[in-house]
């Protein structure tokens, strides 16, 4: 569709962009995504962490993230159990409140909890609501096989929504649009990590988070012209400690506890919204769209606690995280009752502990709305590496 | 005492040879951790022990030695361990034993476990993979995920024939034939396919006796009690599949269900209401929690946890031995998907159970430490009752922490609920006579 859903940013300063992405990214109405429907369009819900959105864009579908939303979970409350992590809910609530019509939900078996999503979804709303089976042995040397595959039983279910099909030459334009959102990303996280100065926390993630939620044109268009003016900001650096955050790849930490981060220290990477960065280089345009999309996703991709691959052991590729970003300390987050991040806390710390890089632990939930506290340890634990 | 335990002593043997039987499984695993005998660690949603066996691997089954220190009330002393070593109070609790088991040199309550060789687990649950990864960088063994693709959504299930099954089968047995090279490696014995065919032939029985078994529980009064007494048939399904032993036990438990059912020898002195047991039991008050039930003539008569801890063996799917890894991967496939299947997509088995076991009352367990099993029942049942009139209990606890287990308020709720499935029969006593 030939429609722009999220207007208004251009001919403004880059501070009024930021705040234009901010107002986006927590409005939990989805605007563009109306707009794209009003317009007739049809919507993929795709939750986290990772999906083959090029898959829905060939289909000429919105592919949208679900990643939660400051939304209280009244209805979905009723759906689950206690001990559960926020996002399921609130990404729930989204739809069952109608602040989000999809005509599509996929998820995949991320983690015990979320595996439990699409069949919830789909005893609720009259859609369909599906899992996409990701490969969870990535080491087998039939797991690429089976990814094109299961890629292609997406691609027919697309096409019986969109009454259409979806043929080659469509998934291609698709990756193309895609490399080059992958290349401004990589871009934005350049900037992070080689002048973080230039672009906080917050107003990085407001940039990469609006991609999840307005067609990927737009988001490259809105990137090409932000990037070169963070680039142009007139700030210098200051004396901060250079942090790699870890542990959002699924649920978001709220952009407060980002700002918190930012007044003390320099987030020069981290795994926010991973899966809009899962695949590292260019897909290839050549050759079967839907075998090049399954080998990116196993072979030329990073890491996370809810991937196994023998090749990327997670403390490890931590580790080489910290040293492309030159971060001299992490702080390791989970989301409360995420079991994958929890887990994954104590092996980094135990990494972290032989290597002798310090670190701080802490949890989050999306909709906390107290810092206090978390600023007076954050704080603590800068001096006592700022005045070691 | 009636003849049938005085004379065949056939009723209540599932119950004895199973714990002995389970007994001496553990020994067998004590005496190869004295030996320095490396094991296979494995998951009881697909163990594939049968493959495993043709190694003469030891399996090693960590929910049940996490979940038997829950049983023995110890579980307090090895959740804290796994605390104190950084792990958090609200993850997994069978993960948790199982990490300060292992920092205590396999030191269990029923013996010594052995330490692992490799681990070999599906996707059935994610902690799995996550729970692999900690052996992993504890012992530098290998681990491997044998991927099975699930249902994609309700009732989308596809079978022999069908190209996307077939699409799933042939990764499934791709997987299997890298494991098998990964055993030969790690056992340094070749793989012998006559030993296949052997082990699972005595898993096919066993499968196909354990459905017959718990169907005989349609029976009036019901035969076992599918929690408690489900829990020891559970354990040699686990512990002792692809073996004969194993396969002869099930034999008998449907010889003893048949016996009982034909002289209708129920699990208690009057059989109230009939009930099904849905989510993972409350091991660490087990005894207490069933008597909480049976003290108001409630029998357990099915339970979601007999199929998906079975691994779903409980369709009882049946390997061709003509074509054994074909047949092994279609198995797993069919097998560990009806596993999942029975945790995320229950709700319609469930109505129907409610009619043919003629059910009275659903009770729902979810618990702190399992989110596969618990994450969903409140929707689940949202949407039997949606379809049904069954009575429902929805009640929280946990498998292993008793710090999040509430006796006194679980049996307020349990008495409430059995005060509301005895006014419904009055109701309907009522309505069948006016």
């Amino acid at each position: 569709m030939n429609i722009k859903v999220f207007d208004g940013w251009q001919n403004k300063s880059l501070e009024q962009v930021f705040e234009i992405c901010r107002e986006l990214v927590e409005d939990p109405d989805y605007p563009p995504v109306r707009r794209w429907r009003e317009a007739g369009g049809k919507v993929v819900g795709h939750f986290q962490v990772y999906f083959p959105e090029e898959i829905a864009h060939a289909a000429g579908m919105l592919p949208v993230k679900i990643r939660g939303a400051s939304v209280e979970p009244r209805q979905a409350e009723a759906r689950f159990g206690s001990y559960l992590c926020s996002i399921l809910k609130t990404s729930l609530e989204l739809a069952l409140s109608q602040r989000l019509t999809l005509d599509i939900f996929v998820s995949h078996p991320i983690c015990d909890a979320a595996r439990n999503l699409a069949a919830v979804w789909g005893r609720n709303m009259s859609y369909p609501c599906q899992i996409l089976y990701l490969p969870q042995n990535a080491n087998s040397a039939h797991a690429a096989a089976y990814l094109r595959d299961e890629y292609d039983r997406l691609r027919r279910e697309l096409e019986a929504i969109a009454g259409h099909e979806v043929g080659e030459a469509d998934l291609r334009k698709s990756i193309v649009v895609f490399n080059e959102n992958r290349r401004w990303i990589r871009e934005l996280y350049r900037l992070k990590r080689e002048k973080p100065w230039l672009v906080s926390a917050d107003e990085a993630y407001v940039l990469l988070a609006a991609g999840g939620m307005i067609p990927r044109e737009e988001h490259n268009e809105l990137l090409q012209a932000v990037l070169p003016q963070i680039e142009a900001r007139p700030a210098h650096p200051q004396d901060r400690i250079r942090v790699v955050f870890e542990g959002g790849f699924c649920e978001q930490p709220p952009l407060d506890l980002l700002r918190t981060i930012s007044q003390f220290c320099y987030l020069v990477d981290d795994d926010l919204l991973i899966g809009l960065r899962w695949i590292q280089e260019d897909v290839p345009q050549e050759g079967d769209p839907l075998q090049n999309l399954a080998d990116a996703y196993l072979e030329r991709s990073t890491y996370s606690p809810v991937q196994h691959d023998l090749r990327k052991p997670k403390e490890r590729m931590l580790l080489e995280r910290m040293q492309a970003a030159g971060a001299k300390a992490a702080i390791i987050a989970a989301a409360k009752m995420c079991e994958p991040g929890l887990d994954e806390q104590v092996a980094y710390s135990k990494a972290l502990d032989e290597q002798g890089i310090p670190y701080f632990v802490s949890e989050f939930e999306e909709n906390m709305s107290s810092f206090d506290h978390l600023e007076i340890q954050l704080e603590t634990f800068v001096e006592s590496l700022l005045f070691a | 005492m009636t003849d049938a335990t005085g004379q065949n002593g056939i009723v209540g043997r599932g119950n004895r040879d199973g714990a002995q039987l389970f007994r001496e499984w553990f020994q067998d695993l004590s005496n190869a951790a004295q030996d320095g005998r490396p094991a296979a660690y494995v998951f009881v949603m697909g163990s594939l022990a049968e493959l495993l066996r043709v190694f003469d691997l030891p399996v090693v089954f960590p929910e049940i030695n996490s979940l038997q220190t829950a049983v023995r009330r110890v579980a307090d002393e090895y959740l804290n361990a796994a605390e104190d070593y950084g792990y958090s109070p609200d993850i997994c609790g069978y993960v948790k034993a199982d990490v300060a088991l292992q920092l205590r040199g396999g030191e269990h309550p029923m013996g010594r476990v052995p330490k692992p060789a490799l681990a070999v687990y599906t996707n059935a649950c994610n902690t799995y993979i996550k729970w692999a990864e900690i052996w992993e960088r504890m012992y530098g063994i290998p681990v491997f995920t044998l991927d099975v693709p699930g249902s994609r959504s309700a009732g989308g299930q596809t079978w022999p024939g069908d190209p996307q099954f077939e699409a799933d089968r042939r990764y499934v047995e791709g997987q299997i034939r890298e494991l098998i090279e990964l055993c030969e490696r790690v056992s340094g014995k070749k793989f012998d396919i006559d030993r296949l065919r052997e082990t699972m032939g005595h898993a096919n029985s066993m499968s196909r006796d354990w459905q017959r078994v718990l169907e005989w529980n349609r029976s009036t009064p019901s035969v076992f009690n599918a929690l408690t007494d489900g829990t020891i048939f559970l354990g040699v399904s686990n512990a002792l599949r692809g073996t004969e032993q194993g396969s002869q036990y099930f034999r008998d438990l449907v010889e003893e269900m048949e016996y009982k059912a034909r002289l209708a020898i129920g699990t208690q002195r009057e059989e109230k209401y009939r009930l099904i047991f849905v989510g993972v039991p409350c091991y660490p008050i087990f005894r207490r929690f069933n008597e909480m039930f049976t003290e108001s003539g409630g029998a357990f008569v099915s339970s979601t946890y007999l199929w998906f801890a079975s691994g779903g063996t409980d369709l009882g799917y049946q390997y061709s031995l003509e074509r054994p890894l074909e047949s092994l991967a279609e198995g797993v496939l069919i097998n560990v998907r009806h596993a999942m299947d029975s945790m995320f997509f229950q709700d319609r088995v469930l109505a129907e159970m409610v009619q043919s076991y003629r059910v009275d009352g659903v009770v729902y367990h979810p618990i702190k430490s399992c989110r596969t099993v618990s994450s969903g029942l409140a929707d689940n049942r949202r949407a039997l009752l949606a379809t049904t009139d069954v009575a429902c209990l929805f009640i929280e606890s946990d498998m292993m922490d008793k710090r999040v287990v509430s006796e006194a308020q679980l049996k307020n709720r349990i008495d409430a609920f059995f005060e509301g499935l005895a006014s419904r029969k009055r109701v309907a006593a009522v309505g069948a006579s006016s």
